[in-house]
């Protein structure tokens, strides 16, 4: 509150308000990345991979409404996403047969509106409870669309989805959105108007009464607010966000199935969001990239990868609460001290031993894979190129030891970490 | 038709019992420490696995008892390494700690047994058709699962009626702050809780594993019917629990008993003509099609009019 309303009081009688660049460097520089982003990683896979980054960046704030502003864990968020895709593929293909005069740029907002009023309609049910009460309405929901999806073939085109051709529209000065390039250009467009329209919903006073709902409801009923209404609200929005990010995706992959709005991509967000962190506006932007990075990169490498995204996730839930954004937090403290090179040794130190104990956990699962379900293939197995023999003691040995005594070394390197953070602080506090 | 009322229901019945088998377990957790554990059907298909490993090496009538005291001891240590650490980070943290897990059991359970189903059969010794009624025989396994459920189910009225423990447990229903307050070491109840609310999922999944399809994707397709149960009976109900389990399991087997559409009903008449335009393909659904849709429409209409289930006492 003090923020919004004296601040900007001050600076104009002080006559010294930051320049135009000064106030906006943070949206500059991040418009200026999503320009130049192709130019730095322009191969075609590259190109693909940050489409889908940004599509799932809106689509981890949109979750982030709910979960970090409002304080709603819904378990069927994908439910909008989908829903999104398949007006947007539905309208896409109305408009490529009837030639209607609406170029490719504008069809996200057919997703969005579609999120929107689903965002209304599902919303007017879920969000008359809050809590684990809550959790299981979204979750029941999801269940119910997705199974309803299987039954409205016309609408949801069964198992194989509903494809479409971008291409068809009308060209938007010239652009026929054929090559991948100009799709990620549209997409970062997007990205930037979405990011930038969340940011200014969580500074409204609307964006500051969902955060007192989620801190303490009972009290900001007390102070005549409606929280049912709120979170009504919030729900509808993100549903909103949410039906854009569908209507990217399906810019950009001309398909969209009914699995697209079940269980695993409502997952799928909730991973990233934690992952990237709750707390802070810039978390899922971070967890998006992140678990999109590593679903790709994991993939490649082994089979059981959605084990890691998953021991990664239980790991952020026990030990970091605050996600990656908070742990990046967390340094300001000690930036504004001036004391960052007392403490990154020692996070180096933590980390060494960490990688040790993450390799040896990666060889005991991937040992036992290949001793259980892939034994068909022979014992072999190649990890970090270094041929194995999973029936042999070797693999199982290492993997304990490394994992073992990576852990423990790791859990005392923390400790130090840990002390020579609080240490750094405290003194950056005094001077 | 008769036959069809019968069988069904003795099908209903069993699958209701199954479900309470779990959703017991389920609201014993969530009432005494507030978490509702996503992860019970999770532990529901460790339990068909470790059935079958175990029936595999030993036998069937071993693994019905090795196995739910193996996810028991697992479920403990869950409680003990996991959840009480994650509860200082509150509810929301709880919530997700549960549902990590889900997706970290799924693939432990890929990882070993693989994505296919696996060859989990009715033991030998129970594998005859205990009745003949009209046409068809009714497998002398389901009948000894739903003796086994029932059976359980009157244990575990017994034990929480007339055992210390179950004193407890039942006061810890009502009254959790409470319980704490006269001096019970809470924590060590809630393990032991958590231990035999999961324990019990697996009995559950020994039995529906050979029944039902053993494969890692069963607790994905019965987790979300699970919680339906608990809302619609009203979280932290027993009572509530059990009926609702019932109206479920018998709702759904009946509901795939019949296989009539509008179509069916009205194809006839002048109207239906318009009808099955405007309806589209709603208009040629079967009763047995919407079988998987009925319990989350349950949900809804149970939360529009009685938000808080057919039993329960006490908001979220």
């Amino acid at each position: 509150m003090t923020d919004a309303r004296t601040l900007p009081r001050t600076d104009a009688i002080g006559g010294r308000r930051p320049g135009f660049l000064a106030r906006h460097a943070v949206w500059i520089a991040l418009a200026l990345a999503l320009l130049l982003l192709p130019y730095l990683f322009s191969s075609r896979l590259a190109l693909s991979t940050m489409s889908m980054m940004g599509t799932m960046i809106i689509f981890a704030l949109s979750y982030n409404m709910l979960l970090g502003q409002t304080g709603l864990l819904s378990f069927g968020h994908a439910v909008f996403f989908g829903l999104g895709g398949f007006f947007t593929v539905h309208v896409l293909n109305a408009a490529g047969s009837g030639d209607w005069p609406i170029p490719l740029p504008l069809f996200p907002v057919v997703g969005g509106l579609g999120g929107l009023a689903f965002g209304i309609l599902f919303g007017w049910v879920a969000t008359k409870r809050a809590g684990t009460a809550f959790a299981m309405i979204t979750l029941g929901i999801g269940e119910l669309v997705v199974s309803s999806a299987l039954i409205l073939r016309r609408f949801f085109g069964g198992e194989e989805g509903i494809t479409t051709d971008r291409t068809d529209v009308m060209s938007f000065f010239g652009y026929g959105f054929g090559p991948q390039l100009q799709v990620y250009y549209l997409i970062a467009a997007w990205c930037f108007l979405s990011i930038a329209a969340m940011y200014a919903i969580t500074r409204t006073p609307f964006g500051r009464i969902a955060n007192a709902v989620r801190d303490n409801p009972q009290r900001t009923a007390f102070i005549g607010y409606d929280t049912s209404r709120v979170r009504f609200i919030a729900f509808s929005l993100s549903g909103l966000f949410a039906g854009i990010a569908g209507g990217l995706s399906v810019v950009n992959f001309e398909i969209v199935n009914a699995a697209q709005m079940g269980a695993v991509e409502s997952g799928s967000v909730i991973l990233m969001t934690y992952i990237g962190g709750v707390g802070n506006f810039a978390g899922p932007i971070i967890g998006a990239i992140l678990v999109t990075w590593l679903q790709l990169i994991l993939s490649d490498a082994t089979q059981i990868w959605p084990l890691y995204v998953g021991l990664l996730f239980i790991g952020m839930v026990m030990f970091v609460p605050g996600g990656i954004a908070g742990l990046l937090a967390m340094q300001a403290p000690v930036m504004a001290a001036r004391k960052l090179h007392r403490v990154v040794p020692f996070y180096l130190l933590a980390l060494a031993p960490g990688i040790v104990a993450l390799v040896g956990l990666s060889v005991l699962i991937e040992t036992s894979h290949q001793f259980s379900i892939r034994a068909s293939y022979g014992p072999q197995l190649t990890l970090y190129s270094i041929p194995l023999d999973a029936t042999s003691p070797l693999p199982w040995v290492a993997g304990v030891v490394l994992a073992v005594a990576g852990g423990i070394l790791f859990m005392r390197a923390e400790r130090l970490a840990r002390d020579a953070y609080h240490a750094a602080v405290a003194q950056g506090g005094q001077g | 038709m008769l036959e069809i009322i019968f069988v069904s229901t003795l099908n209903g019945v069993l699958y209701g019992m199954l479900l309470f088998l779990m959703a017991s377990g389920l609201t014993v957790i969530f009432s005494m420490m507030g978490v509702l554990n996503l992860a019970h059907a999770s532990f529901y298909m460790l339990g068909a696995f470790f059935g079958f490993e175990i029936s595999r090496r030993l036998g069937f009538w071993p693994a019905l008892v090795l196995a739910p005291v193996v996810v028991g001891l697992i479920g403990m240590a869950v409680e003990r390494y996991g959840l009480r650490r994650v509860h200082r980070h509150g509810h929301v943290a709880e919530l997700l700690f549960t549902f990590g897990l889900t997706f970290v059991i799924k693939e432990v359970v890929e990882m070993i047994w693989g994505k296919l189903p696996v060859d989990y059969r009715v033991p030998s010794g129970l594998d005859f058709a205990a009745f003949t009624l009209f046409s068809g025989n009714y497998p002398a396994f389901k009948l000894f699962g739903l003796l086994i459920s029932v059976g359980i189910f009157i244990g575990l009225l017994m034990a929480v009626r007339h055992t210390r423990v179950g004193l407890i447990v039942q006061a810890a229903l009502s009254h959790p702050g409470m319980v704490g307050m006269l001096g019970h070491n809470v924590d060590r109840i809630f393990m032991l809780v958590f231990g035999v609310g999961v324990g019990l999922a697996a009995v559950a999944g020994v039995i529906a594993g050979p029944i039902l399809v053993t494969q890692s994707n069963m607790a994905g397709l019965l987790g979300p019917i699970l919680f339906v149960v608990v809302v619609v009976g009203g979280l932290g109900s027993l009572g509530g629990a059990l009926a609702a389990s019932l109206l479920i399991g018998l709702v759904q087997t009946f509901a795939v008993a019949f296989n009539v559409s509008l179509a069916d009903l009205f194809g006839g008449t002048a109207a239906g003509a318009i009808l099955s335009v405007w309806l589209a393909d709603i208009w040629r659904v079967t009763v047995a099609q919407i079988a998987p849709i009925l319990p989350y429409l349950l949900l809804v209409m149970i939360l529009i009019f009685r938000p808080r289930g057919l039993m329960g006492t006490r908001d979220t």
